[in-house]
């Protein structure tokens, strides 16, 4: 097996693992990790594709290689402001909770105080 | 989009396009204090001036227009272009912006002597940046750019959903951010593939090499899901209720009519120019399916709500069907290919009606819920007497969305009813035909409470500037008047003066249609008077009532976050196994 087939199996592998945790795990903590784990498999799958296609005399392709690096860029961004919104949610309400209209809460919503134009 | 790979002229202006607004962004944060409105005023009278030039320039060279980032021509470069959809995109865009600053300046204005607040700040900010991104995904003609733009559109749609640090708005926003992550990591996954199956993510040169190869597909099918996840098409809309619902009324204007449609457009663009030949007839008719389904279920639900807010929010999900009908009806007399021609001209009609008049009806709501301190719309008797410019703007907007002559929806509808015709796909005359009237469903609900009258006179508590009724009337007007400013584009033939016997009939019959819809599933009898116990229902009533209860069960499971993601994946299967089978 080739290294660029072993890479590639390893990022699918990923890819998979966060799929996995983005589906099942209720807690927003482990999705966002789960979300790391699926773009590290993206990643990972790109530096491979930069290796398999890089021209002669070179290490790799840098085409993948600048677009990885803004990738990652973006992935760090998002998980950031992610863990932003969590950490306000839990310091707003004291839980962390995604499951906001459950069946019990539409009658507290419909009697909801005014002030959701937000001045 | 075979172009050739030169700037063009005006080609710098696509470049000031996107930096305009996000240089507003950048100076209205160090300026801070009542700074970041007046940027966002220079910012939006420049970008309408920059949009009507791309368009000048577009009208009169024929082409799409280019610009080389540095001079460097793709692979190795970055290029913009914009060519007709992103020019009509880029000007719709700009209109509604500015209508919603507008509007924004009674709710997000900061008097003379006051401290800065954070609302405000936030929201003058997020909104360039949303335009700027938008502005961005419109013009990039690489997918890789277009995945930047794609995210950066998200990071300043989420807070927006959030301004008012509310904790039910801060839940709805994480779920937002968290379902269209994964959304978006599904596409860059896709972008990886279709970099390593070509060598390039340019969108003119993708074109040109692709072939349906496994990878192809698979890219296709995972990009594709991904978008639709942005976009909220049912059964992916786990985030869409709670966000526009929750959201400041001006920002909800900026989600529902504008944030959706960066990650629409975007599916737009990767069928029909980057994979034209890739997709075949039966994945487009899943794609419309969902959107027929969305339809429904959105009108359906919308017609159950007690709360305007809500209302609006389903009604968008229903309208986002409505965008997603075009893609079966564009494919060329073979079937082989999607081409730009009618149907897309249709679905681009579509989309700028939507944008123009849902943000007008979004800002109707959210003035009446500033104005009533509620916005029940069982207790809406007398508003249309006390706040008539709003509730007017409401009607325009909703006659708008029904597809009335002559709005852009009515067009729309003829342009994709005609491609329907010759294609042969009479189903989607019947979706197209019988949506205007699941649409007049909720309309006609709302205008039936509003213009009851009231037992005793509505308690105002709040005077709403008239400038920003203004602002929302102009925004509906211009979506209800769309045929008439779009006449240069098409033949003027198409349009038919709205007094004639065979268009005031079919606007009574949807009216009508709807009349029945609302009376059999609204949550509180339209008959009941004001304040008193609805009459014992009779059979119909009941079993209608019993139908409205079983979609709102569906949507409350389909909501859930790991049904949501089975079918974001069932989807992306689904979308992989029709591509395939060729």
């Amino acid at each position: 097996m080739s290294g660029g087939t072993l890479f590639g199996l390893c990022a699918a592998l990923l890819v998979g693992i966060g799929t996995y945790g983005l589906v099942v795990n209720a807690h927003p903590l482990r999705k966002i990790l789960a979300f790391n784990v699926v773009g590290s498999g993206v990643f990972l799958l790109l530096g491979a594709i930069a290796r398999r296609g890089a021209g002669a005399g070179f290490g790799g392709d840098p085409v993948p290689q600048a677009l990885l690096i803004t990738g990652i860029v973006v992935a760090f961004s998002a998980t950031a402001l992610t863990v932003a919104l969590l950490l306000r949610l839990f310091a707003v309400t004291g839980s962390v909770t995604l499951a906001a209209d459950a069946p019990a809460k539409p009658e507290a919503e419909t009697t909801g105080t005014p002030g959701a134009t937000g001045t | 989009m075979a172009v050739p790979d030169v700037t063009t002229p005006g080609g710098l202006l696509l470049a000031l396009a996107v930096l305009v607004p996000f240089v507003g962004v950048l100076a209205g944060l160090v300026l801070g204090g009542r700074n970041p409105q007046r940027v966002a005023f220079v910012a939006m009278l420049a970008g309408l001036g920059i949009a009507l030039a791309i368009a000048d320039h577009l009208m009169r060279s024929g082409g799409a227009v280019v610009y080389l980032l540095g001079g460097w021509s793709p692979p190795l470069g970055v290029a913009l272009r914009a060519d007709a959809p992103a020019v009509v995109m880029l000007l719709a865009v700009a209109v509604v912006i500015c209508g919603i600053g507008v509007y924004a300046c009674a709710d997000f204005g900061t008097p003379s002597g006051e401290q800065e607040a954070r609302a405000p700040f936030t929201f003058w900010l997020l909104l360039l940046a949303v335009w700027g991104s938008l502005n961005l995904v419109f013009v990039s003609g690489d997918l890789f750019t277009l995945y930047v733009a794609l995210e950066l559109l998200t990071f300043a749609g989420v807070p927006l959903v959030c301004l008012d640090g509310r904790g039910e708005t801060l839940r709805a926003a994480l779920r937002y951010l968290l379902f269209a992550l994964l959304g978006s990591v599904l596409y860059l996954l896709g972008a990886v593939l279709l970099y390593g199956a070509y060598g390039t993510l340019d969108i003119a040169l993708l074109a040109a090499r692709i072939r349906p190869d496994p990878a192809t597909l698979a890219a296709a099918a995972l990009m594709t899901t991904g978008l639709l996840a942005k976009t909220a098409l049912f059964p992916l809309h786990i985030w869409l209720p709670p966000a526009h619902a929750g959201a400041p009324a001006a920002a909800s204007a900026v989600l529902s009519g504008l944030v959706i449609k960066g990650s629409w457009f975007l599916v737009v663009r990767l069928w029909f120019d980057v994979m034209p030949g890739v997709v075949t007839p039966s994945s487009a008719q899943l794609l419309a399916g969902m959107g027929a389904a969305a339809i429904v279920f959105g009108s359906v639900i919308a017609v159950r709500q007690e709360r305007l807010k809500l209302l609006v929010a389903y009604s968008t999900l229903a309208q986002i069907g409505y965008l997603f009908l075009m893609f079966p009806l564009a494919f060329d007399a073979g079937g082989h290919a999607l081409v730009h021609g009618g149907a897309l001209t249709g679905g681009l009609l579509q989309a700028v009606s939507h944008a123009t008049a849902k943000a007008g009806m979004f800002m109707a709501a959210g003035l009446i819920y500033a104005a009533l301190g509620h916005d029940r719309i069982a207790d809406l008797a007398g508003v249309a007497r006390a706040m008539p410019v709003t509730v007017l703007a409401f009607a325009v907007a909703g006659l708008a969305l029904m597809g009335v002559v002559p709005s852009g929806a009515y067009l729309a509808k003829k342009l994709m009813l005609d491609a329907a015709d010759s294609s042969g796909q009479w189903w989607w005359t019947v979706v197209l035909q019988g949506g205007a009237a699941f649409t007049a469903g909720y309309v006609v609900l709302v205008l039936v409470n509003a213009l009851r009258r009231p037992r005793e006179p509505v308690a105002i508590v709040k005077r709403v500037s008239r400038l920003s009724e203004c602002a929302a009337l102009a925004l509906a007007a211009c979506s209800l008047l769309l045929a008439l400013a779009a006449l240069g584009p098409v033949p003027g033939d198409l349009v038919s003066s709205p007094l004639k016997p065979a268009e005031l009939g079919s606007t009574l019959l949807v009216v009508l249609g709807g009349a029945l819809l609302a009376l059999g599933l609204a949550r509180r009898s339209l008959l009941a008077p004001e304040g008193e116990r609805a009459p014992a229902a009779g059979p119909v009533r009941r079993a209608a009532v019993a139908v409205g209860t079983a979609f709102e069960d569906a949507d409350r499971l389909v909501r859930r976050w790991p049904s949501a993601c089975i079918a974001l994946l069932a989807v992306a299967a689904l979308f992989g196994f029709l591509m395939a089978a060729r």
